[in-house]
């Protein structure tokens, strides 16, 4: 197992190194620059700006240089948010977001889970019908609308939760909920397909005939079975919610770090792009091997090789 | 034992009279804690003067500093933190007598010293400011400077009230050049300690204006509390102004609605047609004009008449009032509402009605019409007949994408076929400024009040002159104008230019630029200026 691990963790250098060269030289491609702007700056600006952020070099040796910081840990500064390091701008907003998308996680699990195995058990039956709407709803609906729903209905009708920012603990239960939405339904979809699959299998017909109780089956027999299809989905995800969401972050005005990964590209801000997209490759990568040894746990039968 | 019981009572007294005290002082202040919670744009790139170029940067930036001069609410220059000032008679020499006990928000002095550090600063290549040519260019030893020989920029202080500036040509707005958020004074003790980061964070962003900073969370919030420093500190009216960093309109629209804010910039367009007629909802304009460039290096759009036909094609009535639900006033000519003429107080745009007439024909727009036609077939396209496929270049961002399927069909009209070429913003930008374009969709929004900063777009030799529209005519009209020391001369040029640029058709101005904004209704003492710029400073709650 030792040795495996091993092997996906040196796999996931290999994959943070490609995904960082890939990242690199698209990213340049890309027309327009971090210094071009509806109002033309001088040349003498524009080259001195260059010069700063050693851009005046050729992209091969500006690609080295950056790949020699990257391995020290340095992200290099950010062309747009003056004065901040990209390693700053992150220590600063991922705490913020992997807040917010920890909380989504656990609402979606704590949801998603028990509906879908409700669902399962109740197939057919008017729980079942129920659930799956909500459930395909929940996968439907954006969460643009959903964010802007719930803000329309608690925040102005009602003026229950505040709309800004997170300051309270009032103000994190929009911005969790419109999250959580979409992975919720998805993991009780999810759920429910696997639970009836496992629901069909021998050795739950075979407990049963033992006189082992539902409560006991379910818990000891199923869910520990049914639930692998969801450790794979839930993995990445954590990755991608803590990471931040983008949109959910400008509906309500929440300073984290979705926001940064399109405002570096919107502004061609070159340092910020790598140093988000790299610290989110690593973070996916991260999860995936968190899941693969979560998987050995769970099910003695994978044997990781 | 009675000893030590009074003892006892007096340390209780003591500390009762203390808290209790302190508790009523609190109260107090809380309760005279006026605070003033506003959106004027999300996260600023910078709050830094010299490196800033955005018009929500500056509006903190001029909360929370004060230059040489400044603007009133009428839109005059007058005295910042210099009390006086003269301009010597060639123009060319600029003497700033600065106020009696200026201080930094640290409590340390402010003199004429920080100024030509401040501007040196702003020169310097490693700074890259990007508004040091447009600004300082007209400073002796500007050039020398830029190249990194700072001391060669003419400003000095002979004593530390007096802040002296040469110019090698007269400019006669320089006044409103020294009113610019950019040329603020900042300390170089800061500044030099903290490198760039001065500005992110509270404790070392010391500022010589209105307000201070306290606070600073990117993506939320930026808190400005009243500088008691400030040498007007006694006329500031709030103690407090958060400036909410919401990027989203409707989330302004929310938060404004519930009460959480005082003023929105941001309105959701969707809105607008309900927010007609309420005492909250202003249309103010700001100096700044919409418009159209043709890329006059390829056929057909090398020849005038074409270019004249597709813009007097254009009904800007209609796209102002209804496409752009009258957010925008239709241009009748290229420089619009809000900038001055020679005469103090008077408007370069009446001036211009008045001289020459206006060149588009808004409330007749059947007769551009029918000249357009016309003008199309002598160029030899009759009804559109060989004429060939264009591409309109445009970002899809507020109303961009509405005009542009407005002019498919207005063009359509003339039998011309337009493809709408819709890209992400600095795609746009990049291939506009290397002229891969046919048409595309500009704007421009003046940095001072003073016509040439529009007309000299499209000048040559301008950065900014995305069509490449090239004229000697123009040109030399533009040149006498920026040398010229005469102010009813240096107008009376300029409106020539503009006639010329807009019978040569060297673009096709749209619509004028307004802000659209809600305020409380009990909100005053505020004002907006035409340069986009909000002035809470000595507002109030009635």
């Amino acid at each position: 197992m030792a040795k495996y691990i091993v092997k996906r963790i040196l796999m996931g250098f290999l994959t943070a190194f490609l995904v960082a060269t890939l990242t690199f030289f698209i990213m340049n491609l890309v027309p327009g620059g971090p210094f071009l702007s509806e109002k033309a700056i001088t040349p003498q600006a524009q080259a001195a700006m260059e010069a700063k952020f050693g851009m005046d070099k050729p992209l091969f040796q500006q690609y080295l240089t950056y790949m020699g910081d990257l391995v020290h840990g340095n992200l290099g500064m950010s062309i747009k948010k003056r004065g901040r390091t990209v390693n700053q701008i992150i220590a600063e907003k991922f705490p913020t977001s992997a807040r917010l998308g920890g909380l989504a996680i656990l609402f979606a699990l704590g949801v998603g889970v028990p509906l879908g195995s409700i669902a399962a058990f109740r197939r057919g039956k008017l729980a079942d019908n129920i659930i799956i709407v909500f459930a395909t709803a929940g996968i439907a609906i954006p969460s643009f609308l959903s964010s802007t729903l719930l803000m329309y209905i608690f925040s102005v009708k009602l003026k229950l939760l505040p709309s800004l920012g997170l300051k309270t603990a009032a103000s994190y239960i929009m911005p969790v909920f419109a999250l959580a939405l979409y992975p919720a339904s998805y993991i009780s979809r999810l759920m429910r397909s696997s639970m009836l699959d496992v629901i069909g299998q021998d050795y739950m017909r075979t407990a049963k005939a033992k006189g082992v109780s539902t409560f006991k089956s379910i818990f000891k027999h199923a869910l520990r079975n049914a639930i692998l299809p969801v450790v794979t989905y839930v993995g990445p995800l954590v990755a991608y919610l803590m990471t931040g969401s983008f949109i959910i972050e400008k509906i309500f005005t929440i300073p984290g770090l979705g926001h940064e990964f399109v405002g570096a590209i919107t502004s061609r801000d070159y340092p910020m792009i790598m140093g988000t997209t790299i610290f989110l490759a690593v973070f996916v990568i991260i999860m995936n091997v968190i899941v693969d040894i979560v998987y050995a746990f769970i099910d003695p039968r994978i044997k990781l090789k | 034992m009675r000893r030590k019981a009074a003892a006892l009572l007096a340390a209780v007294l003591a500390v009762t009279s203390v808290l209790g005290f302190s508790t009523v002082g609190y109260a107090d202040d809380a309760a005279e804690e006026t605070v003033l919670n506003v959106q004027v744009g999300p996260s600023p790139e910078t709050i830094d003067p010299a490196l800033n170029s955005a018009v929500d940067g500056a509006n903190m930036i001029l909360h929370a500093f004060e230059g040489l001069l400044k603007f009133d609410q009428d839109n005059n220059v007058v005295p910042g933190v210099a009390e006086s000032y003269e301009m010597s008679e060639d123009g060319l020499t600029w003497t700033f007598k600065l106020r009696d006990g200026l201080k930094w928000s640290d409590g340390s002095d402010l003199t004429a010293e920080d100024f030509v550090y401040s501007w040196k600063r702003v020169v310097d290549p490693m700074t890259a400011a990007p508004y040091a040519y447009d600004l300082l260019n007209y400073v002796k030893g500007f050039d020398e400077a830029s190249e990194g020989d700072l001391d060669a920029l003419a400003v000095s202080a002979p004593d530390p009230q007096t802040f002296v500036v040469e110019l090698s040509n007269p400019c006669i707005f320089f006044d409103k050049i020294c009113a610019f958020a950019v040329l603020v004074p900042v300390q170089q003790a800061t500044v030099e300690a903290n490198g760039e980061s001065w500005t992110i964070d509270p404790e070392t962003y010391v500022t010589n204006g209105p307000y201070y900073m306290t606070e600073f969370t990117d993506g939320s919030q930026i808190v400005f509390q009243k500088n008691p420093n400030y040498w007007d500190a006694e006329n500031i009216t709030f103690d407090q102004i958060v400036w909410h960093l919401i990027e989203d309109a409707n989330a302004a629209y929310s938060a404004y609605q519930n009460g959480d804010l005082n003023m929105i910039k941001d309105v959701p367009t969707e809105e607008i047609p309900s927010l007609e007629g309420s005492d909250e909802f202003y249309i103010e304009p700001i100096m700044g004009t919409y418009y159209i460039s043709f890329n006059c290096n390829v056929e057909p759009f090398d020849n005038s008449q074409v270019r004249e036909a597709l813009s007097l094609a254009i009904d800007r009535e209609y796209v102002a009032g209804t496409i752009m639900q009258g957010t925008y006033t239709p241009a009748k000519n290229f420089v619009g509402p809000g900038v001055s003429d020679a005469a103090e107080g008077s408007s370069y745009e009446e001036v211009t009605t008045a001289t020459y007439g206006d060149h588009f024909d808004i409330g007749n727009y059947d007769a551009d019409f029918e000249k357009a036609k016309e003008l199309l077939a002598e160029a030899g396209y009759p009804d559109g007949e060989g004429f060939p496929e264009i591409k309109y270049l445009t970002n899809d961002a507020g109303y961009h994408k509405a005009v542009a399927e407005y002019l498919q069909s207005a063009w359509g009209e003339l039998g011309i076929t337009m493809t709408i070429d819709i890209q992400e913003w600095k795609t746009v930008t990049a291939d506009r400024r290397a002229g891969n374009f046919d048409v595309a969709r500009n704007g421009w929004v003046y940095d001072w009040d003073d016509p040439s900063n529009m007309i000299n777009l499209l000048e040559t030799s301008n950065g900014n002159n995305d069509g490449k529209y090239s004229s000697e005519e123009f040109d030399a009209l533009v040149d006498a104008a920026r040398n010229s020391t005469d102010v009813a001369e240096h107008y009376d040029l300029l409106h020539q230019a503009e006639q010329a640029m807009l019978n040569d058709a060297a673009c096709a101005p749209v619509a004028y630029y307004n802000d659209f904004y809600l305020q409380n209704t009990n909100l005053k003492g505020t004002w907006h200026s035409p340069y986009g710029y909000w002035y809470f400073m000595y507002g109030y709650f009635e």
